[in-house]
């Protein structure tokens, strides 16, 4: 009858930003290749962490909040439904329009569709990931209309015609003189030029993102967001930004349109009180961000006169389905594991293919896209535990990223190793058989030099391109304990 | 099957038996001591002064003369007032604009700065909350002038974030203010004025 009751709905293929071109490794091996953006992202990524840190130790409660923050998003995923039902009902209430959208291409129409029957042309955005992950700026283009990203990196992403890199920074790959060369570049070409003689002072590069867009906030009659929370119990949302280019989308335009992915949302007002604190500091570093917009559906003689809220599942049902996996859903985007995880600092966000990068993409886009599709993601990781450390919201990244992998694996169907290793398994389970196997192993001594095998044949040279074999001993553990202590 | 009924069941289908969660609450909560402590006063200028805003300390008798001279003193020449501004608190010496008719976002971008009241403020991570409630105005006017100056009653002072959350009505449109607008986005480090106002200043009232 119903298509959910079969296979769990994915995001869907060809639309969006949840896939790389090119699997992990060979995606790492090219971003490693790039001096500069190793350099770019080891210098953001150490100011960043230690920004964190210092005023992350000075909140005597942290660990409560952490523990607080995991307990209301794993109550929300325990009963999604009546928590968005609920939400739903106050969003209505106070004049506000609620659309639900079973993925991105969904998502994608109903925004066009919100956007054509105002008949502009032209829309300002917030930074959004959620609007990201659905390619919604593709989908609009294709419809004739232009979206602006308002947000500084997002602006500098936009700009260069790149893809995002990182969570909250997602121009983290570019420096300074990089961004002001976009700049003197491309200004000129969408809207007001960069200043002649422009810097790379970060102050005149701001300077130059303010004078470029502010006849764009200001002229601006439609707004596109993203949501960082959405309270079913009052139908409040509220977006936390740093410049200001959020109250301006926010507030200005006549239409505010808000993509939300489903679990965003909070049961309480009062939950608020654990976020603000675990965010901006995880997130920026902040003790608060400067900015954060609440609004609550519409407010007759201040801001938007229409307000629409699109709810987007887009995979997360599915994920939501995995009670191994579902933990991911309490991420709250700050990238703090980004910031920690070496794998992340070394390659970039690039490399991951999806808009989630880092230990968090790492185990989001899997269950958003389903494994088959981003099969090398959950391996992208040292398993070092530090994004776990970092988390706020105490997403256990390490054991996910172990239970993904033995679900790439499980379906990868036979494969060499898998025969290789089910044959030791079953000779180990023969110990009269093993010990004549150990035994017989000795004969590698006769191909190594100095202790070790350099090069095997295929396809074991795998093994031996990148490593050396060390050679089996001359007496095997089982000989040397029956030679010293008798009877095995 | 619509959207809303498919996505509804695939939930229900993930999640077949909804469980209550427990929330522990184990962190300071609302009602802590201190509001509009000399203590927490001294904690919330600090918080300001870091994110680069301006903080001047007065007296309730000198709130009008300090408002004038702060205005004059950073070169404002026109100040837009939201309704219920206290009248006498009005500046003298600068030339006052009222949001009634509402102006248009490119009036608002014409003017010098504004002057508003507050909701409530937050010592430990220096935010000032406005509500839309009497001096403050509808949210566009504190954002588009590049000044902003905001006077702060001591009792209006509170310790931490849950003191504020249990106070604030969430159906008011809301825009907390953690000084003046910054961005983090060029490697990382923070830069003071984008779009926001690139200006703040805070009159701190003390009893």
């Amino acid at each position: 009858m119903t298509a959910f009751l079969g296979m769990p709905a994915r995001a869907p293929r060809g639309v969006g930003q949840l896939r790389g071109d090119l699997p992990f490794p060979a995606a790492a091996r090219e971003a490693l290749g790039n001096a500069q953006l190793r350099s770019n992202l080891g210098r953001a990524t150490a100011t960043i962490r230690a920004k964190r840190a210092a005023v992350v130790d000075e909140v005597p409660d942290w660990a409560g909040l952490r523990a607080a923050g995991a307990a209301i998003k794993d109550a929300v995923l325990a009963d999604l439904g009546s928590h968005l039902i609920r939400l739903e009902e106050q969003v209505v209430a106070h004049g506000g329009r609620v659309h639900w959208a079973r993925d991105a291409n969904e998502a994608n129409r109903i925004v066009t569709d919100l956007v054509r029957a105002t008949g502009e042309r032209d829309v300002v955005k917030v930074k959004s990931m959620t609007t990201q992950e659905i390619g919604l700026n593709e989908a609009l283009a294709e419809a004739g209309i232009s979206a602006w990203e308002t947000d500084l990196a997002e602006l500098i992403v936009q700009l260069a015609d790149d893809r995002p890199s990182h969570i909250l920074v997602p121009a983290i790959h570019r420096n300074r003189t990089e961004i002001r060369d976009i700049f003197r570049r491309e200004m000129g070409r969408v809207g007001v030029p960069a200043p002649p003689h422009l810097s790379e002072d970060p102050h005149e590069l701001a300077e130059a993102a303010r004078l470029h867009l502010r006849a764009r906030f200001l002229t601006a009659r439609v707004a596109i967001s993203g949501a960082n929370f959405a309270v079913a119990e009052t139908g409040t949302l509220a977006v936390v930004e740093s410049e200001g280019n959020g109250r301006m989308c926010l507030t200005l335009p006549e239409t505010l349109i808000t993509v939300m992915g489903i679990e965003k949302v909070v049961p309480t007002w009062r939950d608020l009180e654990v976020y603000l604190q675990l965010l901006p500091r995880s997130s920026t570093g902040e003790r608060m961000n400067p900015y954060t917009s609440m609004w609550t559906g519409v407010h007759p003689g201040d801001g938007p006169l229409e307000f629409h809220l699109v709810l987007l599942d887009n995979g997360r049902s599915a994920t939501l389905a995995d009670p191994h996996g579902r933990a991911a859903l309490r991420c709250i985007r700050c990238s703090a594991c980004l910031n920690v995880c070496p794998v992340y600092e070394r390659v970039g966000g690039h490399a991951y293919g999806s808009v989630y990068p880092g230990p968090i993409g790492a185990v989001l886009s899997p269950q958003l896209t389903g494994a088959k599709d981003n099969p090398s993601l959950p391996f992208a990781s040292s398993l070092c535990g530090a994004c776990y450390d970092v988390c706020p919201v105490a997403i256990d990244i390490p054991t996910m990223l172990v239970h993904l992998r033995s679900e790439v694996v499980a379906a990868s169907g036979p494969k060499p190793e898998r025969a290789a290793m089910a044959g030791v398994s079953w000779v180990m389970r023969r110990p009269r058989l093993y010990t004549v196997a150990l035994r017989l192993s000795r004969v590698a001594r006769l191909f190594g030099r100095r202790g070790a095998i350099r090069r095997l044949p295929p396809p074991l040279s795998a093994w031996t391109r990148t490593r050396d074999l060390p050679l089996p001993p001359a007496e095997t553990f089982r000989d040397w304990w029956v030679r010293t202590h008798g009877s095995p | 099957m619509n959207a809303r009924e498919e996505i509804l069941a695939r939930i229900a289908a993930a999640v077949p038996r909804p469980v209550q969660v427990e929330i522990p609450r184990d962190y300071r909560a609302a009602g802590g001591e201190g509001r509009g402590s000399a203590d927490v006063l001294a904690l919330l200028e600090d918080r300001l002064v870091d994110y680069r805003a301006t903080v001047h300390r007065v007296g309730p008798d000198d709130v009008h003369s300090r408002i004038t001279a702060v205005l004059t003193g950073a070169g404002i020449g026109t100040v837009v007032l939201p309704a219920g501004f206290p009248a006498p608190w009005s500046p003298t010496a600068v030339r006052v604009v009222a949001d009634e008719p509402a102006l248009t976002p490119g009036a608002l971008a014409g003017l010098d700065g504004v002057l508003t009241t507050c909701r409530i403020a937050v010592a430990e991570t220096g935010t000032i909350v406005l509500d839309g409630g009497q001096g403050q105005g509808r949210r566009a006017l504190s954002l588009v002038p590049d000044f902003h100056l905001v006077v702060v009653r001591a009792e209006q002072v509170v310790a931490s974030v849950p003191d504020a959350v249990a106070e604030l009505d969430p159906v008011r449109a809301m825009t907390w203010i953690s000084g003046p607008s910054a961005t983090s986005d060029i490697e990382l480090q923070r830069v003071e004025g984008v779009h926001g106002p690139r200006r703040l200043h805070v009159l701190l009232v003390f009893p």
